[in-house]
């Protein structure tokens, strides 16, 4: 039988939360000696939204049945899944400094069956959205209450596979299918209006057949919100969430460079330094 | 007569060889598996990619149209969906022409069906030279070498309709990734209900003690053809069906190379990567206990044609399989 997870709806809890997730994945990272910083941390706050509000799941029994799907499309931010994971119990956070180390749990990209809460293997881009909206249509064809979760990147739409999957959801009107891409505007080699435009989005999925919805991709309840608002659609939603990339860590934040590199030790207790500050900031507000 | 001297009472091939009483598309075959399938299961899927009617997928889709998913000429996508809704704990297949699926979704079969390890059996059809008049860029010729190079994924030629029905019901059977070849063109229905089939396992449908022809697919019966025409030659030729490429029933290949000496592949296929290399690869490690003659499309794309012409003209019919195994026989002494 679940015990479900207990939701935090407390904003501040959750701010918390965020911050705690953005130090894991410093850590993390630094630990590897190799991986993506900007994409992790630009997402610590959708991921908060997700694993401590929005999804129903358990993680003491990953396996549950009756839980939504979440599926990470572009698995080379999987340092912050992993912190989220943690930090919602599904395994001991001393793990995380397995990072990209051979042996054990902890995969440079996502690996169905290894760790426990993983849905879906990822790494090249464009796949996860193909495997939500299968999990979607089992749903909606067999009448569960269970929904289906993704978060895709903005550069993953150079694709075509995501706008086969993109394609498909319309036919088949996935409402029960939610999806928050990750605006953040950069990729490997530069701005995304510069290597492949991707604009204008909304108008692009509008005429797909979706439902969208623009979120601070930093405002937790603005997220959640958005998740709550996108269950009332018949069909399915893209949340186009705009965030920063490496949000949190002034010398990182907007930086192309930042996107597939790890910190040094000394750029590590710097920003360990910022988070710090950040979350006596948030304790002490409102007091 | 029979063409079968020593196995045909535990292959049970039908009565007369060379008269087959039956001739159809193998890919029938794979229609009937999953509508069986569908009626035992209700957790049996199956997708398609805009070629539900040549696949005949068509008839599931009438008899289970909520489990049957319509995704476009989409292959890639396919593929993923296909995952997503194995995931869910159902057994999927998914059906398209082998040059589009796996032809052109090998990642997507690599990371979302194999690295997730889901049950997804992917139907190739109208693979091989066979495709015939729709030319080179239809002949599925590579399929088997990219599909064996893959972690978890077991790959199977079948002969004919009935081998095709029962490698779809034994692959559904082991909840693991599977690729199944099938062809277009009508051939002998050759093989009977009763004939055994096991994955890993090959079939043995005649002794002989000079050469051992191992095919597959299409090439299975062409081979036993070609098997009668090398008697007038004096050659007393074996003819094994080895429908699993991936795994390789190794021990059959060490026990014919032992026992004639020479083994000849004979594939729709091209001769690097697939069946015959799989059978070098045994050889090898064995300290190559018998020669080996791979026989095939020759590292080369083909040409449109009737299917007869086709075979003719790349060695691939009972004629030229029998030149090839002659002349191979002549080098080996």
């Amino acid at each position: 039988m679940c015990t479900k997870f207990e939701k935090i709806t407390d904003v501040k809890k959750l701010k918390v939360m965020a911050n705690m997730i953005r130090q894991d994945v410093v850590k993390m990272l630094t630990e590897a000696k190799s991986g993506h910083s900007a994409g992790s941390l630009g997402l610590a706050d959708i991921f908060t939204a997700l694993y401590f509000n929005v999804l129903n799941h358990d993680p003491k029994n990953p396996e549950w049945e009756e839980r939504d799907r979440f599926l990470l499309s572009n698995g080379h931010v999987c340092p912050v899944l992993y912190a989220a994971l943690a930090e919602a119990g599904y395994f001991q956070k001393e793990e995380l400094m397995h990072l990209r180390k051979i042996g054990t749990r902890m995969q440079g990209h996502p690996h169905r069956g290894t760790l426990p809460g993983i849905e879906n293997s990822s790494g090249p881009l464009g796949q996860g959205l193909s495997q939500a909206v299968g999990m979607a249509i089992v749903s909606k064809r067999e009448k569960k209450d269970w929904r289906v979760y993704c978060v895709v990147s903005d550069g993953e739409h150079g694709e075509g596979q995501i706008w086969e999957a993109v394609m498909l959801a319309n036919k088949y009107r996935l409402g029960n299918l939610t999806v928050i891409m990750d605006r953040n505007n950069i990729q490997i080699d530069g701005f995304t209006e510069e290597i492949l435009p991707l604009e204008p989005l909304e108008e692009k999925y509008r005429a797909f057949g979706w439902n969208v919805i623009h979120a601070d991709g930093h405002d937790i309840m603005k997220l959640i919100n958005a998740c709550e608002e996108s269950k009332k659609s018949e069909k399915p939603t893209m949340i186009i969430a705009h965030t920063v990339p490496g949000k949190g860590i002034p010398f990182m934040e907007l930086l192309v460079e930042w996107h597939g590199k790890s910190p040094s030790k000394e750029q590590a207790a710097e920003a360990l330094g910022y988070l710090e500050k950040d979350r006596e900031r948030i304790e002490n507000e409102g007091k | 007569m029979r063409g079968n001297e020593v196995n045909d009472m535990t292959m049970h091939l039908i009565h007369d060889l060379f008269v087959p009483k039956a001739s159809a598309p193998s890919r029938d075959g794979f229609g009937k598996a999953i509508v069986e399938l569908g009626e035992r299961d209700a957790n049996v899927w199956v997708l398609t990619a805009d070629v539900s009617e040549s696949t005949r997928t068509h008839w599931f889709a009438e008899k289970y149209p909520d489990r049957f998913v319509q995704v476009g000429v989409a292959e890639q996508n396919l593929a993923g969906v296909a995952a997503g809704i194995a995931a869910c704990g159902k057994t999927v297949f998914i059906s398209a022409y082998g040059v589009f699926s796996p032809g052109r979704n090998w990642d997507q079969v690599r990371v979302s069906i194999c690295y997730n390890d889901v049950p997804v059996i992917l139907h190739g059809s109208h693979t091989g030279l066979t495709v015939g008049p729709d030319g080179a860029s239809h002949q599925a010729l590579e399929d088997i070498a990219i599909m064996r190079a893959l972690p978890n994924m077991t790959v199977i030629s079948p002969c004919d309709q009935e081998q095709v029905k029962k490698a779809f019901v034994a692959a559904a059977k082991m909840k693991k990734p599977a690729y199944i070849r099938t062809s277009r063109e009508k051939s002998a229905v050759f093989t009977t209900e009763q004939t055994p089939f096991e994955i890993g396992k090959v079939n043995v449908y005649k002794d002989g003690k000079d050469v051992a022809i191992f095919a597959c697919g299409f090439m299975v019966y062409e081979s036993l053809k070609a098997a009668e025409l090398l008697k007038k030659e004096g050659i007393d030729a074996a003819v094994v069906d080895c429908h699993t490429i991936k795994p390789m029933d190794r021990h059959a290949v060490i026990e014919w190379a032992k026992k004639t000496g020479l083994i000849v592949s004979v594939e729709e296929h091209q001769v690097h990567g697939g069946m015959g290399s799989a059978i070098a690869e045994v050889l090898a490690q064995e300290n190559c206990p018998g020669r080996l003659r791979i026989h095939g499309v020759n590292d080369t794309f083909c040409e449109s044609g009737n299917t007869a012409d086709l075979l003719k003209k790349y060695k691939l019919d009972a004629t030229g399989i029998a030149e090839v195994v002659k002349e191979a026989v002549k080098n080996k002494r």
